[in-house]
């Protein structure tokens, strides 16, 4: 018979209030953090929504983002009324009113319009970083996960990408401006005069140039592809490997290649993971404004990247805007005032929205995938 | 890419299908196997049993060189000829070798794709488009593995919602519907209930007309059932190889003996 003393409590339970302490004390930090992110979003939600939402049908200020930015004019007309209008309304709006005088006029850079531009830019900048950073990431990572025996060196390797990843993104941009805006070669007939090298092809006048292409889209994309290449190689390496061996087995015992089984056999089904870090991967592209300071991004720009260009190819190489580096310009270039919060909180919304869209895509994608290819 | 016509790579003279000489296996430092020699008969089947961790799996890998998947691998000694080709030479193109000697393995291991997609598969590696050929196929290999009745109506559903025994035998299919000429397998029924045995036994009796088949099982009855010659393996090393029959009547090792009728492994 057990003695009944050793369950019955006597007065309060064992270790009662300490374990009262931890839990409110874990609680609260936890709630304290919650409270942070909700604040953070209230603000941009906020300040933001005015921007891109509407009262009216379709709720959605189409205008703000499908204008181009211009300078926004803040003045008041002779009755007193207060206009608030972009560059080229105030330009129409002189003219409508000819001889009137105009009191308190205020300027105010990249507030008015719209913000078509840099959501322009940063969907090239995304997409072309993304193609050029999943094409050799995902080699990389067949190589590394198929192909490469493990030796010391290919340990080295992996190493040196995992390191890679934590380099800050400014560095990145540092590397992209010396290596890919002035250094990487280029066939061209006209060799700049800050050329570090030429060498002549000879064919005709060409010759390989290494004096880098500026800054550009194309430069852009190859840095944020930089940056976001560790991500990529590690994340498929890593659903490479998830695959079962026994898949390639079998594969290679009924007479396939290596190749036909990585093909056929590895990749299907190694491709949510990918899928999804790419799509993970996108955030983080599109997000950065340091890489693309110094190798693609302008503040103002008065066409889209792919107007006025003589050749489709053309557009890589002209610069474009970026939201984050919009949202950067807004925030530190120019003087903040209640007219510029329009255009500055209105792009973050916009980026946060985009963000969620696609971190939520990446999920349902996922979810969709595994239940697809479960083994 | 269309040699899946072509000829087997012999001439089907000689009556030797495999034939091991002296071999001996490395993982890494370990050695595996010790000086193994055997001769396999075409269109016999062999059973190989032995104790676990006795490198059975080990040699039947060696025979379609899938252990060359294995990092830190090595024949440190020996060769392995089939039809008088040392399959280890560097001349010898392991697909081809591999489209010569199929494999199921131990643990069935069905693409997750369609039934048909699982079937089909060896032949559209080779570059075989035409869908007349692969339906046939497919068909055949599913009759000749005795899943065709049960599944005949869900080619195109996935193959993970099959049993696990319907699993090994689409596995086997699969294998036979690249029309090797040895087939390699590694313990098939471990999995499987009475009933799925037999139909695997019973295949393996009806297709030994056209293929050689090496079967590795724990299992002594279906060894006795299912061979014609036995290779008993104990550590590493072959201790006693002859006809079934005799084997398990009559065997001539003290430890093949003692195995068999149960008194260790
Ligand atoms: N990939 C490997 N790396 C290193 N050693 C291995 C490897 N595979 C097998 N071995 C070793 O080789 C020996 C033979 O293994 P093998 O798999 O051939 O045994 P088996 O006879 O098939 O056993 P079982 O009946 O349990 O399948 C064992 O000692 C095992 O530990
Ligand atoms: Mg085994």
């Amino acid at each position: 018979m057990i003695d009944p003393d050793i369950l019955i409590r006597k007065g309060m339970p064992k270790g009662y209030f300490k374990d009262i302490f931890v839990r409110i004390s874990l609680g609260s930090v936890t709630y304290l953090i919650l409270l942070i992110a909700v604040m953070l979003f209230a603000k941009i939600v906020i300040d933001g929504a005015p921007a891109i939402f509407s009262s009216k049908f379709p709720f959605v200020d189409m205008e703000f983002l499908t204008a181009k930015n211009e300078t926004l004019h803040v003045f008041d007309d002779a009755e007193g009324t207060r206009h608030k209008l972009p560059a080229s309304k105030y330009n129409e709006y002189l003219k409508a009113h000819p001889g009137d005088t105009i009191y308190n006029e205020k300027t105010f850079s990249y507030s008015g319009g719209g913000i078509a531009g840099p959501i322009a830019g940063t969907a090239l900048l995304t997409l072309g970083a993304i193609m050029l950073a999943l094409f050799f990431g995902v080699s990389a990572a067949i190589y590394l996960a198929e192909y490469a025996k493990q030796s010391p060196f290919i340990h080295m390797v992996r190493l040196a990408i995992l390191n890679l990843a934590g380099i800050p993104s400014i560095v990145f941009g540092l590397f992209g401006f010396s290596v890919f805006v002035l250094a990487v070669p280029v066939i061209t007939n006209m060799p700049s005069d800050r050329s570090l090298l030429v060498v002549p092809l000879l064919i005709n006048d060409f010759c390989l140039s290494f004096q880098g292409w500026n800054s550009s889209l194309m430069a852009g994309c190859a840095t944020l592809a930089c940056m976001i290449l560790p991500v990529i190689i590690t994340a498929s390496e890593e659903s490479l490997r998830a695959v079962p061996q026994g898949f390639r087995d079998a594969s290679l015992a009924m007479g396939a290649t290596r190749w036909q089984t990585i093909r056929k056999c590895v990749l299907p089904y190694s491709l949510p993971g990918i899928l999804t870090s790419s799509l993970l991967a996108i955030t983080r592209v599109a997000g950065e404004t340091a890489p693309i300071m110094f190798t693609a991004a302008v503040a103002a720009k008065d066409d889209f990247p792919w107007e006025g260009l003589k050749n489709p190819l053309d557009i890589l190489s002209s610069q474009v805007q970026a939201l984050p580096y919009h949202i950067y310009t807004l925030a530190a270039r120019i003087p903040n005032s209640e007219y510029t919060q329009r255009a500055q909180y209105g792009s973050v919304l916009v980026f946060l929205i985009l963000v969620a869209v696609l971190s939520f895509g990446s999920m349902i994608l996922r979810a969709k995938l595994r239940a697809k290819l479960k083994w | 890419m269309n040699d899946h016509q072509e000829k087997p790579m012999e001439s089907r003279t000689s009556a030797t299908a495999v034939d091991i000489r002296n071999l001996s296996f490395n993982y890494g430092s370990t050695q595996a196997l010790k000086n193994i020699g055997l001769n396999l008969k075409r269109n016999e089947v062999t059973a190989f049993i032995g104790p676990s961790g006795c490198g059975k799996s080990t040699l039947l890998r060696c025979i379609n060189r899938m252990n060359d998947e294995i990092a830190g691998t090595r024949i440190t000694q020996g060769e392995i000829l089939i039809d008088d080709i040392n399959i280890y030479d560097r001349s010898v193109d392991v697909v081809k070798l591999r489209r010569q000697v199929g494999m199921v393995f131990q643990k069935s291991n069905p693409f997750p794709s369609s039934i048909y997609d699982n079937v089909a598969y060896g032949l559209r590696m080779r570059g075989e488009r035409d869908s007349a050929v692969l339906d046939q196929s497919v068909q055949e290999s599913l009759e000749s593995a005795a899943l065709w009745d049960e599944v005949k109506d869900r080619l195109q559903e996935s193959a993970l919602g099959l049993s696990g025994g319907q699993q090994q035998r689409l596995c086997i299919a699969r294998t036979i519907a690249v029309k090797p000429t040895i087939v390699l397998m590694d313990e098939p029924c471990s999995a499987l209930d009475p009933i799925a045995t037999a139909k695997v036994e019973d295949l393996i009796w009806k297709l030994k007309h056209d293929y050689t088949f090496i079967i590795v099982t724990h299992n002594m009855h279906q060894a006795a059932r299912v061979s014609d010659k036995t290779a008993f393996f104990y550590m590493g090393e072959l201790v006693e190889f002859s006809d079934t029959s005799r084997m398990f009547s009559n065997p001539s090792v003290k430890k093949t003996e003692e195995y068999i009728t149960g008194r260790f492994g």
